[in-house]
């Protein structure tokens, strides 16, 4: 997920339209802009920008939600 | 992109040999996308692709489940807990038959949710149910310790958490699962790292791959394996490069370590095995669950004509059970591998039944 606004320990995320609030306790370094992998609602790593992206249309190429 | 993907395909088909090679994925994520993707069938037909105790659903023993609906049937509590736990039988009942009775039971998307319901509503107790690997505990002990600094009472976890690497060891050592590779958790690995890996790799000689998700993840993931096991140099390597670093999450696993401890755990099919869990520490005591509530259970005998442990130990697959797809589907599971939606025999039941029957 892509994160579009941080507060603190919080971050709104969004992928596929779809916006989420994420915590970001368990990483560090995390800017607005940045991919996030999400796993019970807290961002657990980032992930390279442009990995994350070919990830995401891959996966609507096959018809699966990346949420 | 299908280029790419044949590419990968025949360089498998040149690496792995004529000789027999199995590979284990421990992750209910990838065995779904094995399925989703059939992927077994573009694979040489020397080389079985089988599945491990990687639902963490699956591998919760039924007391567990027995002791969480004790704590259900409680008047002054309220049981959160993510989706795909809430079908699961226990012995008599399930979270499900539970709700419908007009017990407390909640579906939450993370551990925060169930936080937030208990910091709005001080007249009941919110009790989580933490089951899940290294990819989930860390979310459960920062939410334990927000309660913590939030002074919230009516709050805690019902713990079940196990750990991959113990588990993995054990595997490695039954000489009835003789696998050569292992499809190593990508997620589970994003918090751990490889050093587990290293050590299944160096001393049993087992070739481990931290695999992504996609289908060319997967296939890459396999090819490395291929080459590890062709040329008899297993090693610990990292296909998920995009998100898996060697060292894992130092400090998802410090506030895992902060808040939880080791112990002995029991696995459904694979049995005790020591140090695979997960125990709330003594300083956090006051938001343990069954330390707070305290329940007594009976050890359950396995439903009666279910595989479940075989399968979680890859030793057989779903289609050699005598109740799959008979009177073990989806809508009425027996064994925990059919309740899960990442469980085997759940992925068996949707991609082969389902689909031989569209």
């Amino acid at each position: 997920m892509k994160i579009i606004s941080i507060d603190g320990d919080e971050a709104v995320a969004q992928v596929e339209g779809v916006k989420r609030t994420v915590q970001l306790n368990l990483i560090d370094n995390i800017g607005v802009g940045d991919y996030v992998l999400v796993h019970a609602g807290f961002a657990i790593e980032k992930m390279d920008a442009t990995a994350a992206q070919e990830s995401i249309k891959l996966r609507k190429d096959y018809g699966i939600s990346t949420l | 992109m299908k280029a790419e993907i044949q590419k990968i395909v025949d360089e498998i088909h040149t690496e792995c040999g004529e000789e027999p090679i199995r590979l284990m994925e421990v992750c209910g994520t990838h065995t779904m996308a094995i399925h989703r993707y059939g992927l077994r069938s573009m694979l040489p037909s020397n080389l079985q692709l089988v599945s491990g105790p990687g639902c963490p659903v699956c591998v919760t023993p039924i007391h567990f489940i027995d002791a969480v609906l004790q704590l259900a049937t409680r008047d002054d509590t309220v049981i959160c807990t993510f989706g795909d736990l809430i079908r699961v039988p226990g012995s008599s009942a399930s979270l499900e038959s539970e709700k419908m009775n007009g017990h407390q039971v909640r579906v939450v998307y993370s551990p925060v949710d169930a936080l937030r319901m208990a910091i709005r509503d001080k007249h009941l107790h919110y009790i989580f149910i933490g089951v899940g690997f290294e990819t989930t505990a860390p979310a459960v002990a920062a939410v334990i310790e927000m309660a913590r600094e939030n002074k919230v009472t009516n709050f805690s976890v019902a713990c079940a958490h196990k750990t991959m690497p113990e588990a993995l060891k054990r595997l490695a050592a039954d000489r009835q699962i003789q696998i050569q590779g292992l499809i190593c958790p990508g997620h589970v690995s994003a918090i751990i790292g490889i050093q587990a890996y290293e050590w299944l790799a160096k001393h049993h000689n087992i070739a481990c791959v931290v695999s992504g998700f996609d289908p060319g993840d997967i296939l890459v993931s396999v090819l490395m394996l291929c080459r590890q096991i062709k040329r008899n140099e297993c090693v610990a390597g990292i296909q998920y490069d995009r998100v898996v670093k060697a060292i894992g999450n130092t400090k998802a696993l410090a506030l895992m370590h902060r808040v939880f401890e080791p112990c002995d755990s029991e696995w459904r099919g694979l049995g005790m095995i020591p140090a695979s869990g997960l125990a709330i520490k003594s300083g956090f005591r006051r938001f343990d669950a069954l330390y707070r509530f305290p329940v007594k259970v009976k050890k359950s005998p396995t439903p009666s004509g279910c595989i479940c442990g075989d399968i979680l130990k890859g030793i057989k697959t779903p289609l050699q059970c005598g109740l799959f797809a008979k009177e073990c589907r989806p809508d009425s599971p027996i064994g925990a591998c059919m309740v899960s939606s990442e469980g085997t025999c759940a992925a068996f039941f949707k991609y082969q039944v389902v689909k031989s029957c569209a």
